[in-house]
């Protein structure tokens, strides 16, 4: 109705001639500002330029307990296990922010998806099994009213690791540990290896070690799409952005022993949304590291590693991406439908992929054949030269195979001792580690959100004890080294 | 073919490569047209009010918790009465029946298990059992692998029982000869791929799992895997479609050879 009183033509009073008219001559230009206030008046309607109330429905939030850098596997399963574990319904608030919404490059939906509890590391062996316990039961841990079940598509085929001469004895005393820890792992000679799988080649192998209850393989993209939604039911918030800088403060504290530290707390996070150069400071109280590949980054923003080399302000988060190439081959005479996941002493592995006799593979190269992790191009040449005569020398049936096609993704390498990084850093007081896995992030995955959880709100690990593989093992130089790395 | 399609239907839809986590997305999927117009009211209820979206999560919550209390292990009578007895006593509670040595098959009757029979059976191997249709799943299935002479084993329509229940059989590979897992909703291929160390079976039914994707590929491969076995199944030549040049051959004709 005003709108239709704007658009009458103004009355006699209103023309600007009349009212100078009146004042006599005055430079008062009633007009324009008049035209200037309908303007005005017409834009706040909706469809008009100007809106008082900014739209920042695209933005997170301005403040969250938690930020999770990280929307893989890892850091969904922080969050889920820190809203499982808060005292009260809806106490913490949570927020994950992740770069990239597609996950093209994300480990998580690139990895070959095994679980195994074959590891030199009793803490491994029982990060793995309570994962395959959540896996097991991950319609009850995930539930969601009015959503259909999960189904991970397990196979629970198993890993089966030869071993030559020389790893005979550590995969002996690895497999004690690991049945004294609960894995039901058997051990098996070259004749016992031959009679169960004919197509096997045992020449050269001393000993085996075969997985015989919850190892296999999985979906991880079913994974991360039921926990996202069941985190999207609990009231976490989702964030694509990406986070460009950390606002924190120090502080100069004395030790008992008179030693100057400083102390470095986050106050706020600036995640800057994807293609704009716009920001938003979200200012928490908690910042959980679970960049995968890129933690190193996230960790450098944070100051970590800012100081004297040999000191623990100079140490930095040794984690960095490694580029690894999967393969998928076509073999018509291959391993039937009982083949587990096999791996070569040499390093070469390969698993079933379905029923029509699709296999997929490869190998870890050494340190000296890595690739550019600059991109995920996949080298051919690679699987030619090194993958290929490695698996026709152990399964004859794959010297005539077809390869069908092949991908390429990061592990998130820890250079120090190939072990995960979990819980809090020494100096950067609020900023919490999961990552650094290498190779073996998804499969624990469960248990080390847990240990993370608990660790931010219990301050000490409840269930699993992960002291070894805190942040200062890297400035004591503690290794807790993994050697069963595939 | 009307009977796979009619036995989809007893499979809840599955949730696979997700599209969305949107809630809303569970009413395109869910085919039953009956009850369609009361569980939209549920559902609109529970996208708007947390207190109805609480009582439904306990009320799925009590689902699981009374399918885990009744596969809770019998220790006490394990220590008391042994294995075969503890096996016994788990299979006829839950409804199915079992058979021990030299006797005949026993199944609960209203009046309950009678100790004094137990105590006679203490040291008779259980050689058979039948727990078709009964709610067992991977923690219940303890009781059953202690039973280190048990011969034949059926677990028809069992509606818990999935792969990861099959990765555990393999404990009982030295006397098992015959299995049965026809009906069960959530077996798929990739749990029979692990019945390869069972190579005493002698008798397989594998008929009638709706989450296997190719029933007569797997048939083949499960063949190909236990030689010495009889496996009983989807008929092979199902899913195969015939040509256009082959149609004039007689229906009898087999276009792979074996």
């Amino acid at each position: 109705m005003l709108q239709r009183a704007l658009r009458l033509r103004p009355g006699p009073y209103l023309s600007g001639r009349g009212l100078g008219t009146y004042r006599g001559g005055s430079t008062l230009d009633w007009d324009g500002k008049v035209s200037e206030i309908k303007k005005k008046i017409q834009s706040i309607f909706p469809g008009g330029a100007w809106s008082p109330l900014y739209d920042t429905s695209h933005l997170p939030p301005e403040r969250s307990d938690v930020v999770i850098v990280g929307g893989g596997v890892l850091g969904l399963s922080v969050a889920y296990w820190l809203k499982r574990l808060e005292k009260q319904r809806g106490a913490i608030r949570v927020l994950v922010v992740e770069r990239d919404h597609t996950y093209a490059r994300a480990s998580t939906v690139l990895s070959v998806g095994g679980i195994r509890q074959q590891f030199s590391l009793p803490e491994n062996v029982q990060l793995s099994l309570f994962s395959a316990e959540f896996l097991r039961n991950i319609n009850e841990y995930l539930a969601v009213v009015d959503d259909p079940p999960l189904d991970l598509q397990f196979n629970p085929s198993g890993y089966l690791l030869l071993a030559s001469e020389e790893g005979a004895a550590i995969m002996e005393s690895n497999v004690k540990m690991q049945r004294q820890e609960g894995a039901k792992v058997c051990l098996m000679s070259p004749e016992q290896l031959q009679k169960k799988f004919p197509w096997i080649n045992t020449e050269g192998v001393a000993l085996a070690s075969y997985g015989l209850e919850n190892e296999g393989w999985f979906d991880p993209w079913c994974l991360l799409q039921g926990l996202r939604r069941k985190l999207q039911s609990m009231g976490v918030l989702f964030c694509q952005g990406e986070v460009t800088r950390f606002i924190s403060s120090s502080s100069h504290m004395e030790t008992g022993s008179g030693e100057q530290v400083t102390l470095k707390r986050i106050h706020e996070v600036h995640v800057k949304m994807d293609r704009s150069q716009e920001f938003q400071p979200v200012e928490c109280a908690i910042v959980v590291n679970a960049a995968g590949a890129w933690s190193g980054q996230i960790a450098e923003l944070a100051g970590v590693g800012n100081g004297p080399p040999g000191t623990m302000q100079g140490t930095r988060l040794p984690v960095e991406p490694r580029k690894r190439y999967v393969y998928l081959w076509h073999c018509p005479q291959g391993p039937g439908l009982e083949a587990p996941l096999v791996a070569d002493p040499s390093g070469a592995y390969f698993r079933r992929e379905g029923l029509g006799n699709n296999y997929l593979g490869g190998c870890s190269p050494t340190e000296e054949e890595e690739p550019d992790p600059g991109n995920l191009e996949v080298d051919y040449d690679f699987f030619q030269e090194k993958v290929w005569p490695r698996l026709a020398q152990r399964v004859p049936a794959f010297e005539t195979l077809k390869v069908r096609s092949a991908w390429a993704g990061y592990y998130d390498y820890n250079t120090f001792d190939q072990n995960g990084v979990v819980g809090p850093h020494p100096l950067v007081v609020n900023m919490y580690f999961a990552t650094g896995f290498s190779g073996h992030g998804l499969q624990q995955a469960p248990a080390v959100g847990r240990a993370v959880a608990e660790m931010v709100l219990e301050g000490h690990f409840q269930t699993i004890n992960l002291s070894p593989f805190l942040f200062s093992r890297f400035y004591f130089g503690e290794k807790a080294q993994e050697h069963c790395i595939l | 073919m009307a009977a796979p399609r009619a036995s989809l239907r007893l499979v809840a839809p599955v949730w696979n490569r997700g599209t969305s986590g949107i809630r809303g997305l569970s009413k395109a999927v869910d085919p039953e047209g009956n009850q369609r117009k009361g569980r939209t009211l549920l559902q609109f209820l529970t996208d708007r009010f947390y207190d109805v979206e609480a009582v439904r999560e306990y009320l799925l919550r009590k689902q699981v918790l009374k399918v885990q209390k009744k596969n809770r292990s019998v220790t006490y009578i394990k220590e008391r009465y042994g294995p075969y007895v503890a096996g016994a006593y788990f299979v006829l509670k839950q409804g199915g029946s079992v058979k021990f040595r030299d006797r005949e098959w026993m199944r609960a009757d209203e009046r309950g298990l009678s100790s004094l029979e137990f105590q006679k059976l203490q040291e008779v191997p259980l050689e058979a059992v039948d727990a078709s249709g009964c709610a067992i799943n991977y923690q219940g299935l303890d009781n059953l692998l202690a039973l280190k002479e048990l011969q034949s084993l059926s677990l028809r329509r069992c509606p818990h029982l999935d792969d990861w229940c099959l990765g555990r059989l393999y404990q009982l590979a030295d006397s098992l000869q015959e299995l049965s897992l026809a009906g069960c909703p959530r077996i798929s291929e990739r749990g029979l791929a692990c019945l390869h160390h069972l190579q005493n079976l002698r008798r397989l039914d594998i008929s009638d799992l709706p989450a296997v994707s190719n029933p007569g590929l797997t048939q083949i491969l499960v063949e190909e895997m236990l030689p010495h076995c009889e496996v009983l199944g989807a008929d092979w030549a199902q899913g195969l479609k015939v040509g256009p040049e082959e149609q004039s051959q007689d229906a009898g004709g087999s276009p792979i050879p074996a």
